[in-house]
C-alpha cells in the first residue's frame, strides 16, 4: 500500500559528499599503477592541410620511448560515429569516425600519433621527433561560406559541406504574413561556448591477466567501449571501462575523448598507460557548442497576436559529424519557441568547417535557438509597443497545444505560470531605473523549453539492479557515470523510499561496463527519467516479494502492508503486526528466492523521420524554465554587472531537493555570462583563447543572489512525475541578459559576443541618435 | 637538471625529500606522497584545484616549484578531517550541499578555511571576494558560500577557536 513519501522531495545529501568533501573522492587522473607509462598525443599543426609524410623513427628511438602509433598501426581506424545508442540509426545521422589522421586534416585539434613512454617528459620530447610534412590548404572556417557553390572541401570528397538538411513546416506561411500588422525581422549569432569543467579528460588503462583492456576513464558514455573493442579488434566482452566519478561533463565528455588512445597504447606495449590533457590540450580538443547564424521572420497582429514565424538556421558543425545532426534535431524543434504559432517554418542546415568539431553542450542545440526566439519576442514587444511578458502571455503554449511538428507534448505546460511568477518576483524589486552611482538597470525575462530524454527514434533504455543483502542493506548497481548531478545518489533514493530503507541503508556501485547493468548515456538529460524509472521499476517489483513473504508471515493481506523505517507493518495495526525488514529478507534467503532484481525501462519508440518534413514526435516530453534577470549597465565604460537572477523551472517532481536546486543554480551560472563574456576568440580555425586566463568563466564574485523557484506540476514521465532538469537549467538565461541589457540601454544585441566595448559604442550611438 | 633536498610538513607528518629543481608543490603532494586532494585544473595558477594551506595561507600548489616549499607546513584536503571525521568548514559544505562534482571541492574547502583564519566573520562580499582565485563550473557558487556562512557561524556558536577550524 502506497504510504506518504518519505525521501522524495527532501534534500538529502549525496552518498558520496562525505569522500568528495575530504578529498578522499579518486578522479580519473588520481590513479596510477606499477610500470605505467605515459600517454601524449601529437595533433596537427594546421587546420586544414594533407598529410604528407610521417617519420616516427626518431621519436621511436628516443630512450624511454615504448611506443609510437599512426594511423596505419590502428587495427580499424576508421568507423561510423555511435553514440552508446543500441540501435543502428544510419541515414545521415552517423558520420566518419576517424581515430588518427590520415590523408586530409580536417582541424587543428586532430590527433595524428599517440606516443608512450616512461615520463610524461620522456612523452612530450618523443611528440617533438616526429617528423610530419603537411602540404598546408586553405580551408574553411564559416559554415555560411562552406556552403556556398564552389567552396573548399572539408572532407575532400567533393560532395559539398553539407552534414545534413531538415524542415518543420505548419500552416501555410505565405499567407499568414499577409494578415499580419508588423513584421519583425532579424539576424541572430552564437558563439561556440567552452564546457570548461575543472576537471580535463584523462584516465588510464592496463590489459588485466585474461587479457582484458581494462579501462579506468571519467566519460559520460560508458558504452563507447564497444566502439574502442571494434577499432582494436577485439570482442565486446574484451574492452571493460570501470568508469570514474566524472569532474564536470556538461556534454565535453560525451564524445569519446581519451579511452580510445589510452586502449590503442596499452595494447600496443602490454603496460598501463595513463593519459591526462593539459587545460590547453582540452579546450582545443575537445568539442564545443555549435555556434549558429539564424535568421528569424516573426508576424503578428497589432493587438500582440503571433501569425508567422520563419526561421532558418546555418549550424557550423566543424570537422566531423559527431553529434551535428542531432543537435541540429534539436534546434530545429526548438526553433519556434514557446509559442502557439500556426503558420511555422523552420529550415535548418549544418556544415563541415576546419574548426574544432561541434558537439553536445549542456542544451544540446536549445540553447542557440532560445536565445534567438526570446530575443525575437522582445522586439517584436517593441515594435508593437506592448509589455514583452505581456506579449508572452498571449502567445504562450498551453496544456494540448500542438507544435509544429503536429507533437501535443504529452506532460503539463507550466509556461505561463513560471512566466507569471517570475515576472511578479521580478518587479517586485524596488531599484530605480538609474541607481546612485549612475548605472542604468535593465530588467527582463525570458522562457525556455527542452526536451529530456533521447530522440524517440534511438529507442533508449536503461537497466539498474538491486539486491538485498542478509543484514537488510541494500546494494544497487547500475552503470551510471555521474558527472556531479547526484546521478548515482538519486537512484538509491528511489530504491530507499520504495522498500522503506534510510538513504544510507543502499548503497550505489556504479559505472563499470561489464560489472554494472548498462544505464545508457548519461546526456539528454535522461538519468534520472530512465534510470529513475528502471530502479523505481526494480524496487517495486522486489518490494511485492517483500510484501508477499512478510504477508504469509503475519497472515496481514499484501494490500494492507507497507514498508517504512526498516520495517514490514501493517497500516491497519501498526502496532500489533510489524516485522523488521532485515528478517522478511533472511526468510526469503532461507526459503531459495532470488535476492537479487534487474529491471529495464524502456522509453517511447518511434521511428526515424522524415528529415524534409518532420512530423510527430521527436522526444518524450518538454521541461519548461523561466530565467527573470535585473542588471546595471555602467553607460561609461559597457561594463555590465547582474544585480539579481531569477530561475525557475517546472522540475514535474522534486527527488532530491538539494540536487534540484544545485543544477538550477549552477545552469543558470553555467550560461549567464555565455553572451557576454565566454569567447573562444577562434580565428580561421585557431582558439586563441585556449586557457583559463583567456577563456573567462565566472568566478563567485561575478555571481548575484541567484533565487530559486521550483514548480512541481507532477506531470513528467520521470519516477513520481519528476522532468530532466540538467540540460534546460540553462536555456534561458542567455536571451534574458540579452533582453535585460536592451531594458536597459535601448539597444538589443543580437551577436554574440556582447563586449563592454559593443556596449559602449552601442550606448554612444544610442545618444546620438535621440 | 639540479636537485635539492627538503623538507616538508604535510598534515602533520614531517617529510625529507629529494625533489629536481622544476618539480612543483603538487606534483610533489599527489605523485610522490600519494595525496591527490588538491588537482591539476590549469596548470597555471587560474583555477585554484590545486589550494593548499602554506601555515594558514593559501597558496597554488601547481605554481610553486617544490624547492621554494622547503621548511613550510602544508595542508591539503585530506588533513582538514581528523580521524576521519569532517571538519566545520568540510561539514558545512556536505550539509549546504555545497558539492557537485567534488573536483573543486577539495581546494574550495581548503580556500574556505584560510577565510576563516582570516577573518571568522565574513559577510557575503568578503566570501566572494575571497573566491575569486578558485573555479567552480558545476553549483554557481550560491550554496558554497552558504556553506562559509554556516562554517563560521557554527564556530562562534560553540565558541571555538579556529584551531578547530
Amino acid at each position: 500500500m502506497r504510504t506518504e513519501l518519505n525521501l522524495i522531495g527532501k534534500p538529502v545529501s549525496r552518498h558520496d559528499a562525505w569522500a568528495k568533501a575530504k578529498g578522499d573522492q579518486l578522479f580519473s587522473d588520481d590513479w596510477s599503477m606499477p610500470g605505467m607509462l605515459f600517454g601524449k598525443v601529437l595533433r596537427s599543426k594546421y587546420p586544414a592541410a594533407v598529410l604528407k609524410r610521417i617519420d616516427t623513427k626518431k621519436a621511436e628511438e628516443l630512450p624511454g620511448v615504448k611506443a609510437v602509433l599512426t594511423a596505419k598501426d590502428v587495427p580499424v581506424n576508421e568507423d561510423v560515429t555511435k553514440f552508446g545508442q543500441m540501435r543502428d540509426v544510419g541515414g545521415g545521422f552517423e558520420g566518419l569516425y576517424r581515430v588518427l589522421a590520415s590523408g586530409r586534416i580536417r582541424s587543428k585539434s586532430e590527433a595524428i600519433a599517440l606516443v608512450a613512454a616512461e615520463s610524461p617528459e620522456t612523452a612530450e620530447e618523443a611528440l617533438k621527433l616526429i617528423e610530419v610534412d603537411y602540404e598546408v590548404l586553405e580551408g574553411v572556417f564559416d559554415p555560411r561560406e562552406a556552403l556556398k557553390e564552389g567552396a573548399y572541401s572539408v572532407t575532400g570528397d567533393g560532395c559539398g559541406n553539407v552534414i545534413m538538411r531538415t524542415k518543420i513546416c505548419d500552416g501555410n506561411i505565405e499567407e499568414a504574413f499577409k494578415k499580419c500588422d508588423v513584421i519583425v525581422e532579424n539576424d541572430y549569432e552564437t558563439t561556440p561556448n567552452e564546457h570548461a569543467y575543472l576537471e580535463t579528460e584523462g584516465g588510464m588503462g592496463w590489459i588485466d591477466e585474461n587479457g582484458v583492456i581494462t579501462l579506468r576513464v571519467g566519460t559520460q558514455v560508458l558504452e563507447h567501449y564497444r566502439t574502442i573493442a571494434k577499432v582494436l579488434g577485439l570482442p565486446h566482452n574484451k574492452v571493460r571501462n570501470i568508469g570514474v566519478p566524472v569532474g564536470g561533463g556538461f556534454g565535453g565528455k560525451e564524445d569519446i575523448t581519451v579511452e580510445m588512445y589510452i586502449a590503442l597504447l596499452v595494447q600496443k606495449t602490454g603496460r598501463p598507460v595513463k593519459m591526462v590533457w593539459s587545460r590547453e590540450e582540452s579546450i582545443e580538443s575537445h568539442s564545443k557548442r555549435h555556434p549558429e547564424y539564424l535568421h528569424y521572420k516573426t508576424g503578428a497582429t497589432k493587438d500582440g497576436k503571433i501569425l508567422a514565424q520563419e526561421v532558418s538556421i546555418v549550424m557550423d558543425g566543424g570537422s566531423y559529424t559527431y553529434l551535428t545532426p542531432w543537435v541540429q534535431m534539436y534546434s530545429t524543434f526548438a526553433a519556434p519557441g514557446c509559442y502557439k504559432i500556426p503558420n511555422v517554418s523552420v529550415k535548418s542546415v549544418s556544415a563541415f568547417t576546419n574548426n574544432t568539431f561541434n558537439s553536445a553542450n549542456r542544451g544540446f542545440g536549445a540553447p542557440q535557438v532560445n536565445f534567438a526566439s526570446e530575443r525575437q519576442m522582445d522586439e517584436i514587444a517593441a515594435r508593437l509597443n506592448l509589455d514583452p511578458v505581456e506579449l508572452r502571455r498571449r502567445n504562450v503554449l498551453h496544456d494540448g497545444d500542438r507544435l509544429p511538428s503536429g507533437h501535443v507534448p504529452r506532460g503539463h505546460i507550466a509556461l505561463k505560470e513560471l512566466l507569471d511568477k517570475v515576472n511578479k518576483e521580478l518587479n517586485r524589486s524596488s531599484k530605480p531605473d538609474r541607481l546612485p552611482d549612475g548605472r542604468k538597470v535593465g530588467r527582463a525575462l525570458a522562457l525556455g523549453h527542452m526536451v529530456y530524454g533521447r530522440l524517440n527514434f534511438l529507442h533508449d533504455s536503461s537497466r539498474v539492479s538491486i539486491r538485498l543483502e542478509l543484514d537488510g542493506s541494500v546494494t544497487l548497481r547500475a552503470g551510471v557515470p555521474d558527472l556531479g548531478g547526484g546521478q548515482a545518489s538519486v537512484l538509491a533514493q528511489i530504491v530507499a523510499e520504495e522498500l522503506g530503507l534510510e538513504i544510507e541503508d543502499v548503497h550505489p556501485y556504479i559505472m563499470d561496463t561489464h560489472l554494472t547493468p548498462l544505464c545508457g548515456t548519461t546526456t539528454a538529460t535522461r538519468q534520472l527519467y530512465m534510470s529513475g524509472n528502471a530502479a523505481l521499476k526494480a524496487a517495486v517489483q522486489m518490494k511485492e516479494k517483500i510484501l508477499e513473504k512478510a504477508s504469509a508471515l503475519s497472515g496481514c493481506p499484501v494490500n494492507m502492508l507497507a514498508l517504512k523505517n526498516r520495517k514490514v507493518y501493517s497500516v491497519i495495526e501498526p502496532e500489533t503486526i510489524s516485522i523488521p525488514f532485515v528478517d522478511v529478507i533472511k526468510h526469503l534467503s532461507n526459503d531459495g528466492e532470488v535476492l537479487e532484481n534487474i529491471a529495464q525501462f524502456n522509453a517511447p519508440f518511434t521511428e526515424v523521420p522524415d528529415l524534409n518534413d518532420i512530423k510527430g514526435e521527436l522526444n518524450p516530453d518538454i521541461t519548461y524554465t523561466c530565467h527573470g534577470v535585473e542588471l546595471a549597465v555602467d553607460e561609461q565604460t559597457g561594463k555590465i554587472e547582474l544585480l539579481r537572477v531569477i530561475a525557475a523551472a517546472d522540475a514535474g517532481r522534486v527527488i532530491n531537493r538539494n540536487s534540484c536546486e544545485g543544477q538550477l543554480e549552477g545552469g543558470c551560472v553555467y550560461h549567464a555570462w555565455w553572451p557576454t563574456m565566454e569567447d573562444l576568440k577562434q580565428e580561421n580555425g585557431i582558439t586563441m583563447a585556449n586557457s583559463f586566463s583567456t577563456y573567462l568563466i565566472p568566478t563567485a564574485a561575478d555571481v548575484p543572489d541567484i533565487e530559486s523557484i521550483l514548480i512541481e506540476s507532477g506531470g513528467g514521465l520521470g519516477p513520481y512525475g519528476a522532468k530532466g532538469i540538467g540540460e534546460p537549467a540553462d536555456n534561458s538565461i542567455a536571451p534574458a541578459v540579452v533582453n535585460a541589457i536592451r531594458d536597459a540601454i535601448g539597444v538589443g544585441f543580437n551577436k554574440m559576443t556582447v563586449t563592454p566595448e559593443k556596449i559602449l559604442n552601442a550606448v554612444l550611438s544610442f545618444k546620438n541618435k535621440e | 637538471m639540479s636537485v635539492h633536498d627538503i623538507t616538508l610538513t604535510v598534515n602533520g607528518r614531517k617529510v625529507r625529500l629529494t625533489v629536481k629543481s622544476n618539480e612543483l608543490l603538487l606534483n610533489v603532494l599527489r605523485d610522490r606522497l600519494l595525496l591527490t586532494g588538491a588537482k591539476y585544473g590549469c596548470g597555471i595558477g587560474e583555477c585554484g584545484a590545486c589550494t593548499v594551506l602554506h601555515g594558514r595561507e593559501c597558496v597554488l600548489s601547481c605554481f610553486i616549484p617544490a624547492v621554494c616549499a622547503d621548511g613550510w607546513e602544508i595542508t591539503t584536503a585530506e588533513g582538514l578531517s581528523k580521524d576521519g571525521k569532517l571538519s566545520v568548514v568540510q561539514q558545512a559544505y556536505v550539509d549546504k550541499a555545497a558539492i557537485q562534482c567534488g573536483f573543486c571541492t577539495p581546494g574550495m574547502v581548503i580556500a574556505s578555511t584560510a577565510l576563516l583564519y582570516e577573518n571568522p566573520e565574513p559577510d557575503e562580499a568578503e566570501i566572494k571576494d575571497y573566491f575569486r582565485g578558485n573555479y567552480c563550473r558545476c553549483t554557481g557558487y550560491a550554496a558554497m558560500i552558504e556553506a562559509v556562512k554556516v562554517a563560521a557561524m557554527r564556530m562562534k556558536e560553540r565558541g571555538c577557536d579556529d584551531e578547530e577550524l
